[in-house]
């Protein structure tokens, strides 16, 4: 009986993550190379298609750096320090996974585009390349923080107070103690940001104007070549976006924090 | 303020909101559901593969929305082998929900399971209760604080997703139309005013859920703690 019930849970359970999960994405991978992997190869290598790449490939490459800094010292300051409106910081710093990707498009819209408060800086922001690092900033800024924050409470300031009594400067106690007890959580963190930064779609088609050869970046080229019922350049570049989701996955399985497995 | 009433009461938008309030609870149903059982499987089961499974569920969040859309449009839309077709149907909104979805419970739940003392269980066994009546009464309590937690950010998920809907969806305005595709449509119309006010409409929405739900699970933790 209860062996009985385990295989009906087993059943269930994998039944489900097989409809929802393995089913789809296996199927993509094979739509792509469907007409040969040469048809999938000349798909990727438009020039609109190499553009879109190096687009998002540039958005992440800012994006996850400065999300990196930002989310470490963010936690460091929650954690470590007390400031006037510190709950609210704390907040604050999720809420970018409570809003949707349009909403915070539109924000930026109405802030920098026209009649907007900070409309007339000398560059343009809306419709360009600055806006849509802005949004993916945005979109991907809990993620380092999460994850830094629980391990930067958990280990405590005992080391920390060591250091600095044996004569440890602030950043010298920081490089020597701190990161090193932080980074896995840090890497889990980046690994996190990278796969927002590079799969963000919603807030930057709302900024983005999705100028083709200019601002569009590979999900939006996604969308705009199966619109165009270009399937097969829709997919080839879908499997570019999911090899790097499944590399994602690799990295996450290595750097997820330890009691999670088993 | 007349202009904002206007814009939110507007009836495609009035049905886009209740579209979506209707599939983010059902699909943060079905996860407090599902989410349980594989988080169940994952940790208590042993079966070939687990391994491979278990680094699987985080897909979702590893795979950008828009290759989300499209890989189940693919096996789920017109073009599908296995002869289901929901595209631009109701039904396509709650599977791609699910599937953007799909972890939250799961990665929530699993951790906690991990750390459930088992001694508990066969103190429960032993004075003579039924599996059912160990599940309802020893395990259950444990866990519903994080599967809780888990529904919470599964629903603020559900309610502002857009990537993976747009193109299963075929957004049809008072049929499959969405808060956040309405939102998008307007703004591309260029009325972003009634996108501003409907995105009001929506946070608010999102911030009461999420309220509501926080306070269950303090309700339900401070049981666990009387008990």
């Amino acid at each position: 009986m209860t062996r009985l019930r385990r295989y009906a849970l087993r059943f269930v359970g994998l039944s489900y993550l097989g409809v929802l999960l393995v089913a789809p994405v296996g199927l993509v991978f094979y739509r792509a190379f469907e007409n040969g992997f040469g048809a999938a190869w000349d798909a990727v290598t438009t020039p609109a298609a190499k553009h879109a790449l190096l687009v998002t490939l540039i958005i992440a490459a800012i994006a996850v750096p400065a999300n990196t800094i930002f989310g470490i010292v963010c936690a460091i300051a929650i954690v470590r320090h007390r400031f006037p409106g510190k709950n609210l910081v704390n907040v604050i710093v999720d809420l970018p996974l409570a809003l949707s990707p349009v909403i915070v498009g539109l924000a930026f819209l109405l802030l920098f585009g026209t009649g907007g408060w900070l409309d007339g800086l000398p560059f343009d922001v809306v419709f360009a390349l600055p806006g849509m690092v802005l949004a993916t900033i945005f979109v991907s800024l809990p993620f380092v923080v999460r994850e830094v924050v629980p391990v930067l409470r958990e280990i405590g300031t005992e080391q920390e107070q060591a250091a600095a009594t044996l004569g440890a400067g602030g950043w010298q106690t920081f490089r020597r103690v701190t990161f090193p007890a932080i980074r896995w959580a840090v890497a889990y963190g980046v690994v996190l940001t990278t796969a927002r930064a590079l799969g963000e779609f919603g807030a930057i088609s709302v900024v983005s104007g999705r100028l083709i050869g200019k601002t569009e970046s590979l999900t939006l080229h996604v969308e705009e070549r199966y619109q165009s019922f270009d399937y097969v350049g829709a997919y080839a570049a879908s499997v570019l976006l999911a090899m790097l989701a499944i590399a994602t996955l690799v990295a996450m399985t290595v750097f997820r924090p330890k009691e999670e497995t088993r | 303020m007349d202009d904002f009433r206007a814009a939110i009461t507007d009836p495609q938008a009035v049905a886009a909101l209740k579209l979506t309030l209707l599939a983010s609870a059902g699909v943060a149903l079905i996860n407090a559901v599902m989410g349980t059982i594989v988080a169940w499987i994952l940790v208590r089961d042993r079966f070939f593969g687990q391994s491979v499974i278990n680094a699987l569920v985080d897909l979702p969040f590893a795979l950008p929305t828009i290759v989300a859309g499209l890989t189940l449009l693919t096996l789920y839309g017109p073009t599908s082998r296995v002869n289901v077709n929901v595209a631009f149907s109701r039904w396509a909104v709650l599977v791609s929900l699910l599937f953007v979805t799909l972890p939250f419970v799961i990665r929530t739940v699993q951790p906690v399971l991990l750390e459930l003392d088992r001694e508990m269980e066969e103190a429960a066994a032993s004075l003579g209760a039924g599996s059912f009546q160990i599940f309802r009464r020893v395990i259950l309590p444990n866990l519903l604080p994080a599967i809780l937690s888990g529904v919470a950010l599964a629903f603020a998920r559900a309610i502002g997703e857009f990537g993976a809907l747009v193109l299963i969806t075929g957004n049809l305005p008072f049929k499959t139309e969405v808060a956040s595709v309405y939102i998008f449509g307007r703004i591309e119309s260029g009325d972003p005013r009634s996108a501003a006010a409907v995105s009001v409409v929506l946070l608010v929405i999102t911030f009461l859920a999420l309220f509501l739900i926080g306070a269950l699970r303090r309700r339900v933790t401070r049981h666990d703690a009387a008990a």
